[in-house]
Parts: C-alpha cells; sequence; structure tokens
C-alpha cells in the first residue's frame, strides 16, 4: 500500500458494469464459500498499545468462556452441518489452535477443508509490528499449518483483522495467493503489490455471523433468511463470489444452528451454487482473467 | 512505534489450555448422559433475582442493568424493583400451573430485605443460588482477595440464614469472575458456579468446583433488552434450542437447555403471556425434564 497516501493504493477503480464474464464450474453462476473462524483467544494476553484483548480484567469470563464453546462443544456442530450439505470449509485460523486443541484442527483436515492463517493466536494484534515480528508470524503461520495439516497456506485473514503498511507485500513475497482482509467487491480481484500476485477474495463482514448476531442483531432464523437473500441475489447476477464467514461459538449455539442448517440446505439445492474451498475459486478465477 | 520484542512470544502455547482452571474435552466425545426416565433434554429454568441500591457502585464494574440517569434514578430503581414486587410472582404462578420448578439466583439483600418473598419461592420448591450481596457486589481481578471472599460468605450466609440451607451453587454478576473465585468458592464450601459459557452439560474445575453453564445469549437479557427483539422472538429461539437439543441427545446423550430470565424484563405484562404459553409448550414434551440446577449437577454426578 502507498504509507501515508489518502488512497492506499490496493487495487485499480473496475467498475462491475463491462467487467469479462466470469463463469464457475459445470456453469454455476455464484461460488460459494464457507469460512469457519477456527481461533484461540488467550486468557491473558500481553495488551497491546492500540487495543485492548478483552472488555474486562482479566480474566474475561463471558468473553473467553463464549469462545472456548466452539472449541469444546459447537465446532463439531457446525461441522456437521456443513459436511451434511456439501460445504467444505476454508479455515480461518489462529495457528497456536495447532498447538491447543489438535482436535479441532484434526477434524477439519479430515473434512477436507483447506487452512489460511488468522495469525497465532486472535489475541495479538499486528499493528505497529516490526517487519521481523511480522515476518516471524507469517512463518510461524507457514509452519505450524504445514506441520499440523500437511498444507502449504495460500491465505491470510488478518488476526483480528490487524494490519501493518507492509502486510499485503509480505503476503506475495512469500508466495501467498490471496488476502480476505478486504471487502470492496463480490469477485476475485488482483491486489498491488511492491512484491508478486495477490488475489483479494470476498470475504464478509455483513454476513458474518459476528455482524448478524452482535451488529445487527438478528435472531437465528433472521440470520438464516440474510444468507439465502444474499445467495439468491448473487447467484442471479452470475460470476460472484459469497463467503460465509462463521464463528461455531455463535453459529453453532442450539437456538441457531437448526435455522442455519435450513439455508444451507437450500443453497446446497438451488443448483446454482459452486460449493468451493477459497483455494479453488481463486484458481478457477486466474484460469478465466 | 515499534512493540516490545516480547509481544510475539507466547510461553502458554501448548498442548491444552493456557490456564490451569480447567482441562479440555469435548462434549460430543464424552460418555453420553443419561437423565432417567426416557428424558432427553434438561431444562433448567435460572430465574435472577436482583436487587439494585439506587447508589450503584463503579468498583470493579457497574451490574448490567443499573442506574443510569444522575442520582436519583427513580426510573430504574423502581423499574427494577417491579421485578420483585409483580414479576416474580408472575413467573412463580407461571411455574406453579405449569408445574415446573425452578433455580433464583438470589441476591441475599433480598432475603434480607423481602422474606415473604424467599419463603414463597422456598414454598414452591424452588431452589436459592447465591448471587451475590446486591448488585453492587460486583467481582473481577484487582478486586482485593479478602474482599471478594467476604463478599461471598456475607452472601451465603445471609441466604443460609433465611431459608435454612447453605446454597449449593453460586452466580457472579454478570457471571464476572477474578482469578482467585473459583478457589474462593470452594473454600466457602459452593458445590457449583454458573458463570462460564463454554459449555453446555456441567463438568469439573481442576479444584473440584462444578461448572453448570448458564447460556448467556439464550436469556431474556440479550435477546429483548440487548438485542431488542420481541418475547415471541426470544419463545422462538428457545423452542428452536429445543428442538435442536432433542435431535443431538437421541445419538449424543442427555443435553441441558438453560433458560435465563429475568422478573422485570420477562415478567411485564405484554411478555408473560409468551413465556407462558413458551412454558406450557415445553411442558407438554414428554423429553423434557424440568429440573433445578442442583437436580442437574447431582444427576451429572451421578452418572456411572
Amino acid at each position: 500500500m502507498l504509507e501515508g497516501a489518502k488512497d492506499p493504493g490496493l487495487y485499480d477503480y473496475a467498475p462491475y458494469r463491462g467487467r469479462k464474464k466470469i463463469v464457475w464450474p459445470e456453469g454455476k453462476t455464484c461460488a460459494v464459500w464457507v469460512a469457519p473462524n477456527l481461533e484461540y483467544y488467550e486468557i491473558d494476553p500481553p495488551v497491546h498499545p492500540k487495543r485492548k484483548p478483552w472488555a474486562k480484567p482479566h480474566p474475561d469470563v463471558v468473553g473467553y468462556s463464549h469462545r472456548d464453546h466452539s472449541n469444546r462443544v459447537s465446532h463439531w456442530r457446525m461441522a456437521e452441518v456443513m459436511s451434511r450439505h456439501g460445504f467444505p470449509g476454508s479455515v480461518s485460523l489462529s495457528v497456536a489452535l495447532c498447538q491447543h486443541h489438535p482436535k479441532v484442527v484434526a477434524d477439519g483436515v479430515a473434512r477436507g477443508w483447506e487452512f489460511f492463517s488468522h495469525g497465532i493466536y486472535n489475541t495479538r494484534y499486528s499493528y505497529d509490528m516490526s517487519e521481523a515480528q511480522e515476518r516471524s508470524i507469517i512463518e510461524d503461520s507457514i509452519r505450524t499449518v504445514q506441520d499440523a495439516t500437511g498444507q502449504r497456506i495460500r491465505g491470510w485473514l488478518a488476526p483480528a483483522l490487524t494490519h501493518t503498511p507492509r502486510t499485503l507485500n509480505l503476503l506475495a513475497e512469500y508466495d501467498f495467493d490471496y488476502t480476505c482482509d478486504l471487502y470492496h467487491d463480490d469477485q476475485v480481484q488482483a491486489v498491488k503489490t511492491a512484491t508478486g500476485d495477490l488475489v483479494s477474495i470476498p470475504y464478509s463482514l455483513e454476513v458474518n455471523d459476528h455482524y448478524g448476531f452482535f451488529v445487527y442483531n438478528m435472531s437465528g432464523r433472521e440470520y438464516a433468511d440474510t444468507l439465502v437473500r444474499q445467495f439468491e441475489r448473487l447467484a442471479s447476477e452470475g460470476g460472484t463470489v459469497m463467503c460465509i464467514p462463521l464463528h461455531a461459538y455463535l453459529i453453532g449455539q442450539p437456538h441457531r444452528i437448526g435455522p442455519f442448517e435450513e439455508a444451507l440446505e437450500h443453497i446446497a439445492k438451488d443448483g446454482r451454487a459452486w460449493l468451493a474451498r477459497a483455494g479453488d475459486i481463486v484458481d478457477a478465477w486466474r484460469a478465466q482473467v | 512505534m515499534t512493540l516490545d520484542a516480547s509481544y510475539t512470544e507466547y510461553p502458554k502455547r501448548r498442548h491444552g489450555y493456557d490456564h490451569e482452571l480447567y482441562t479440555w474435552s469435548a462434549m460430543h466425545e464424552r460418555k453420553p448422559v443419561d437423565w432417567g426416565a426416557g428424558r432427553k433434554v434438561a431444562i433448567w429454568l435460572c430465574v435472577s433475582l436482583e436487587w439494585f441500591p439506587i447508589t450503584p457502585s463503579d468498583t470493579p464494574f457497574r451490574a448490567p442493568g443499573h442506574m443510569q440517569t444522575a442520582y436519583p434514578d427513580y426510573r430504574h430503581y423502581t423499574a427494577r424493583e417491579y421485578g420483585t414486587r409483580i414479576g416474580v410472582y408472575r413467573l412463580l404462578d407461571a411455574f406453579t400451573k405449569a408445574g415446573v420448578t425452578a433455580s433464583f439466583a438470589t441476591n441475599s439483600a433480598n432475603a434480607e430485605r423481602y422474606p415473604e418473598l424467599v419463603a414463597d419461592i422456598i414454598a414452591g420448591g424452588h431452589e436459592i443460588i447465591a448471587h451475590s450481596t446486591d448488585m453492587n457486589g460486583t467481582i473481577a481481578s484487582g478486586m482485593a482477595e479478602g474482599a471478594e471472599a467476604a463478599l461471598i460468605s456475607t452472601s451465603l450466609d445471609a441466604l443460609e440464614k433465611a431459608t435454612g440451607a447453605r446454597p449449593q451453587g453460586w452466580a457472579s454478576i454478570a457471571r464476572s469472575q477474578s482469578w482467585h473465585t473459583p478457589d474462593l468458592l470452594v473454600e466457602a464450601g459452593v458445590k457449583y458456579c454458573c458463570d462460564w459459557v463454554n459449555d453446555e452439560l456441567p463438568y469439573r474445575f481442576n479444584n473440584g468446583l462444578i461448572n453448570l453453564p448458564l447460556n448467556h445469549e439464550l436469556s431474556d437479557r440479550q435477546i429483548i433488552t440487548v438485542q431488542q427483539k420481541s418475547a415471541d422472538s426470544y419463545a422462538e429461539s428457545t423452542r428452536d434450542a429445543y428442538d435442536w437439543l432433542a435431535k443431538e441427545a437421541a445419538q449424543f446423550g442427555g443435553r441441558m437447555l438453560p433458560m435465563h430470565i429475568t422478573p422485570y424484563i420477562i415478567g411485564l405484562p405484554y411478555r408473560i403471556d409468551a413465556f407462558e404459553k413458551l412454558l406450557g409448550d415445553l411442558r407438554a414434551r414428554d423429553d423434557a425434564w424440568f429440573a433445578t440446577g442442583g437436580e442437574i449437577v447431582d444427576a451429572w454426578e451421578k452418572q456411572p
């Protein structure tokens, strides 16, 4: 990015109208990917000068234990529903989960899921990291996920969505293919870096379960309806990407998972959805542009 | 500005948790729980019975639902008192009509101020869980350990005096604990706490304390007051949860549905009908077991 500039120079403007038509495999009109965030939040992390990890003095019992629900209860509930309707996961992973709770990671591997890095912990923020520190979290991520899953990670969602001006350059330098941190489009798009090729894949804040339940205050059924509406529109426009970003401790609560399963079933049965992993979507887009 | 080098060091990165409070296990891998008699879902009604002094305290933090305007905040003081005068009696009647018992997480100030209410709760066969002293009795790290121990024993002693039995359970205000709380609760003779929301069945801390998870999202406070949904939406979410848990129980063993409710929220005239209807619907399920927190913990401890 152009540090300090009004326009960070992340990409060129590209109007929706007049773009080359993208067609997904078997003529599908919307590539749908599900991004479960498999996270570890520390109970007593160091405090970053620009962001407090927890609202309360440590231990923030509700904050910590709510997120721990993912790793004891709701991961498997969410994952089973996804598998039942043919949705693979592309995991946004706090890579330290490979050490803390390897069985959660192994479950995703067994389901054929793709893994990308979401930092070491979701309680360590990248702002103000030195280049050496930022390289260390990238190299640690590559090594840790390789050891735990056999996969070379291709993507990045910044830990707790925290960045430095050099992050995207470093990702390209380390041969990453995609970033999930940019929200400017409904299609895969090229990202400008000083060091190599990188694309953005649409992730989503708007239909992220966290926004659904804690920003827009939806019920489980309202969130499920939102997913269906999002899909219906994107599938009718064609060549689009829909991401469903999830947190098991939210979507896997007993009052939400039933309506969520109905939404997945609807999307899977519609016939226009290509149920894919993030890397597959990036590859299919690259093959057409 | 750069960060200290220690910011990218991780001394507690290891197998298991980054703390010693409890150990990890996945709920679906545990031996299935059997509530007996074909019962699949234990429904735990837990009523918060609170008294908010009109002189709020911010140490260590101000409790949710507390005073909001400049002193004197008649509006919130009296609207909360509505719960212990009117709302709670609507709930007690609803429980009697449905033939169910509940836990009342009770500020000990209520036992001292309103003994007739506590007597009515006990007469209904309900359980008293200790819920601090009053809504100024919040806990968080930074509080002196001695002061926290005194707060816990003051609450337990007053409730024991009022009811004749020492509460087995403890619910912290806003589920907020300090690093000392689990050990202080054990030292005070508490068997279980209701503060950690990381599970859906009881489990044991390393110090012997049992945690009975009281879902904070499926509460009238979260859905109606925070998310500003209707009582019908609250009831719909609760029914959806029951349906899912009953289905899951068929495969994985007994499940639990905590229903955390608040008299000054769900006990209002325009909301109570939706709650009574929900209670009636759940009561009609032949695989539901309405139980107090203490009964659920006892049944869990007796599992072979």
